[in-house]
């Protein structure tokens, strides 16, 4: 029985067939709608201690589904979550597996020719955690130290960049995910790590010590952070961009950002206090889906 | 990094236990399925026509050259590409599985086959079977008892594999433990723990196999 | 099926880095092979003393060489990997931990091929001991009755021998090396798997970058295969199969 049903789907998996490019119908077909979500993107995406999906995305991407559901009439509409990491998200939104994604990924002009993203609902800093017995301030003290980065994220390349401009030398570890690379950090594997401001700030709060860390430095890059979809599927994307538009409009976001950023959250109940930056603020009153290229002038 | 704390192993036990459950289920699924296939790609490769004997020898050997990591890659990322029909994880890794182990089972049951001497076919067929009685009567019987051992021994292997789902994130003993590891941040616990629940199960399919080998009488030389 | 086949990419310069991704391709296979031969040599040196070790009389010798083959057999190689990586430099001396996680030259390296010479000599052992085994005993007698020693009856009669009846296996043991050595992107080896995932990531040619790397497995685990079978040809002796 477990046989015939794995050469069936050998058979489907073989049958040639072209890449969906309209959600809305792959999802009514399939009678279900594929979340991407994230392990440890804190508070935007990741798991709680039941190893359930929860975040500030994670809650906005389901105000998308409630608007799919309605939309198609069908409000028994299944959920199901992927996991992704910074590595597989963009393939796996782009190969049809995952239909939307709800993690902390940055909207920049590169990744526009692959995908595309819905309007920015975060605005975040690139900087770096340190161990406050470090006594480290900023990223020239980095010369020929480990520092943690993870790998498939845009701070890979700013790392790159920064590198070059800079004439400094880092020893670059990669995590394969944000918990990974604090890990690094944590076990004195590298001396610095360089991520999203939340995400730096999350993986504090749920350390060990959240007062042996801080976030210090210059920041590298100012990053849009949406949801991010199919390109080229312009009823999902007016879909998408209205539910969220309307969340912004009707204040909803604002009360979302202030649940998971003003506010206790799982896994362990701590308070990220981390109140909303001015990009946002201006975001919230005018919604734009601009890549990263645009805040990021010289 | 401080004293070791097995709280949290303890607090993470049902979802351990989803994960063991997973890679259980993916083992036996790619166990049955590679079982299934890989006697087909023998009796392919043995009797089969030329191309289809050709064709089957080319999958075997591909699927042997690759890395696993590889394929798993492959079916996940890769095809569904081209397919514009993708599986989710859980479904890939049973399908991925089951068509990497079906190569492996396939030499093990041809090699089985093949130990068992031509003349006893002959033989069964001087007595008046037929080819199918013979190949079944007399040919089969012997070859399972010879290669129960080996397959049995790959089996122990396919188990350890499965732990290479990692790679697309699907939530087997070791996903279920790191995220638990990352939750609590206790990674070197769960890690240490996830590595002694391995070293049991496999230890005491590995003693198995050495009873069973005993016991049919094909005892591993030395 | 219509795919966009464009092979330019790996030309292409590196997002907001220097070189191409074809640079990137090469290094990744730079890393795989040296890991490969690297891990391998461990492997024989160590799967050699555990395998001859497992065939001695000596009990203190023979149980603890058990022991080690069990435990390297029995746990999968990707549990291994995060092992040496996250467990094994807490349980050094706090100096030696913080050098081996910070300062150790190429310390994913050096961690990747311990990791994969200890995984793959407890099969190396295995093979050996088989081997010994498969040996006719009067050999061995033989040795001892012309007055060898056991040390000098394994080193001039048993393990020449031995050796060449395991060629075949060990051929395939090294492949295995190679194949398994795409495990050690989970330690962040910039080996080729871990080079495939992030072309993928940055550019898109999914279909392209696997086929590539695929390929280049191909190649490694092909070229050991000759490597091997090259040995086996020169160290046969007349008149034997083996």
């Amino acid at each position: 029985m477990t046989a015939k049903l794995v050469l069936l789907c050998c058979a489907a998996a073989l049958a040639a067939a072209p890449v969906a490019a309209d959600t809305l119908a792959k999802v009514k077909e399939a009678g279900a709608i594929t979340l991407g979500i994230r392990e440890s993107s804190y508070p935007l995406s990741y798991l709680d201690e039941k190893q359930q999906p929860v975040g500030y995305h994670v809650e906005v991407c389901q105000r998308v589904v409630e608007a799919v559901r309605r939309q198609l009439g069908q409000p028994g509409l299944k959920v199901q979550f992927q996991p992704v990491t910074s590595q597989n998200r963009i393939p796996l939104v782009t190969n049809g597996t995952v239909d939307l994604e709800c993690g902390s990924t940055t909207n920049n002009e590169a990744r526009l020719k692959q995908v595309a993203f819905a309007p920015t609902t975060y605005v975040t800093y690139v900087r770096m955690a340190v161990k406050r017995a470090s006594g480290i301030t900023g990223l020239a003290q980095l010369h020929g130290k480990p520092v943690a980065t993870t790998t498939g994220t845009t701070s890979v390349q700013l790392m790159r960049a920064h590198e070059k401009a800079k004439g400094v030398d880092f020893k670059e570890v990669y995590g394969k995910d944000h918990a990974d690379s604090f890990l690094m950090l944590e076990t004195d594997r590298a001396v610095a790590f360089v991520m999203d401001d939340n995400l730096l700030l999350g993986l504090i709060m749920t350390s060990k010590n959240p007062a042996d860390y801080q976030v210090v430095g210059e920041t590298l890059s100012v990053e849009p952070i949406a949801l991010m979809l199919r390109r080229d599927d312009p009823a999902f994307k007016a879909l998408v961009d209205d539910t969220v538009k309307g969340l912004m409009k009707s204040g909803e976001l604002e009360k979302l950002y202030a649940r998971w950023f003003m506010a206790p959250i799982p896994p362990r109940g701590a308070n990220m206090n981390y109140p909303m930056g001015e990009h946002l603020r201006q975001l919230l009153k005018a919604p734009n889906d601009l890549p990263a290229e645009a805040y990021n002038k010289r | 990094m401080g004293a070791f704390d097995w709280q949290v192993v303890w607090a993470s036990l049902p979802y351990l236990a989803q994960g063991l459950g997973f890679t259980v289920q993916l083992t036996a699924v790619a166990l049955a399925g590679g079982l299934v296939l890989g006697t087909l790609l023998a009796l392919a490769r043995i009797s089969g026509p030329r191309p289809l004997a050709l064709a089957a020898a080319a999958y075997v050997n591909i699927m042997r050259s690759v890395p696993l990591v590889m394929v798993i890659l492959w079916f996940f990322l890769v095809i569904p590409m081209l397919t514009g029909r993708p599986l989710g994880t859980e479904a890939s890794a049973l399908v991925t599985f089951t068509a990497f182990e079906a190569a492996y089972y396939g030499e093990i049951i041809r090699a089985g086959i093949q130990s068992i001497p031509r003349g006893q076919v002959d033989a069964a067929r001087a007595l008046g079977l037929t080819r199918a009685q013979a190949t079944i009567h007399v040919v089969l019987p012997q070859a399972v008892r010879n290669m129960a051992p080996v397959l049995l021994t790959q089996t122990i292997i396919l188990f350890q594999d499965t732990s290479l789902v990692h790679a697309i994130g699907a939530k087997d003993l070791l996903k279920a433990a790191e995220i638990a590891g990352k939750n609590y941040n206790r990674p070197v616990e769960m890690y240490v723990f996830v590595a002694a629940v391995y070293f049991a199960i496999c230890l005491a399919l590995s003693l198995l196999v050495r009873r069973l080998r005993r016991a049919s009488g094909t005892a591993a030389p030395a | 099926m219509s795919y966009d086949w464009n092979w330019r990419f790996l030309l292409d310069t590196v997002a907001a880095g220097e070189g191409s991704y074809l640079d990137w391709l090469l290094a990744g296979l730079g890393w795989t092979v040296a890991l490969s031969l690297a891990a391998w040599a461990l492997a024989l040196a160590l799967g050699l003393a555990v395998g001859t070790a497992r065939t001695l009389e000596a009990r203190w010798l023979r149980a603890p060489a058990a022991a080690w083959v069990e435990l390297f057999r029995n746990v999968p190689l990707l549990v291994q990997f995060f092992l040496w990586f996250f467990v094994v430099p807490e349980l050094l001396p706090r100096d030696l931990g913080l050098w081996v996680k910070q300062d150790m030259p190429a310390k994913e390296f050096v961690t990747a091929v311990l990791c994969l010479g200890f995984f793959t000599s407890a099969r190396v052992a295995e093979q050996l001991r088989s081997g010994i085994g498969s040996l006719p005993p009067g050999q061995r007698l033989a040795a001892l009755a012309l007055g060898m020693r056991l040390a000098q009856a394994y080193r001039h009669v048993i393990l020449p021998r031995a050796l060449r009846v395991v060629l075949p296996p060990l051929t395939s043991e090294f492949m295995n090396v190679i194949k398994n050595s795409s495990v050690a992107y989970a330690i962040g080896v910039m080996e080729l798997t871990f080079q495939a995932r992030q072309m993928q990531e940055e550019t898109a040619r999914g279909l392209e970058t696997y086929l590539a790397v695929t390929t280049l497995y191909f190649l490694c685990a092909f070229a050991a295969n000759r490597a091997m079978a090259a040995i086996e040809a020169r160290s046969r002796i007349p008149g034997y199969l083996g």
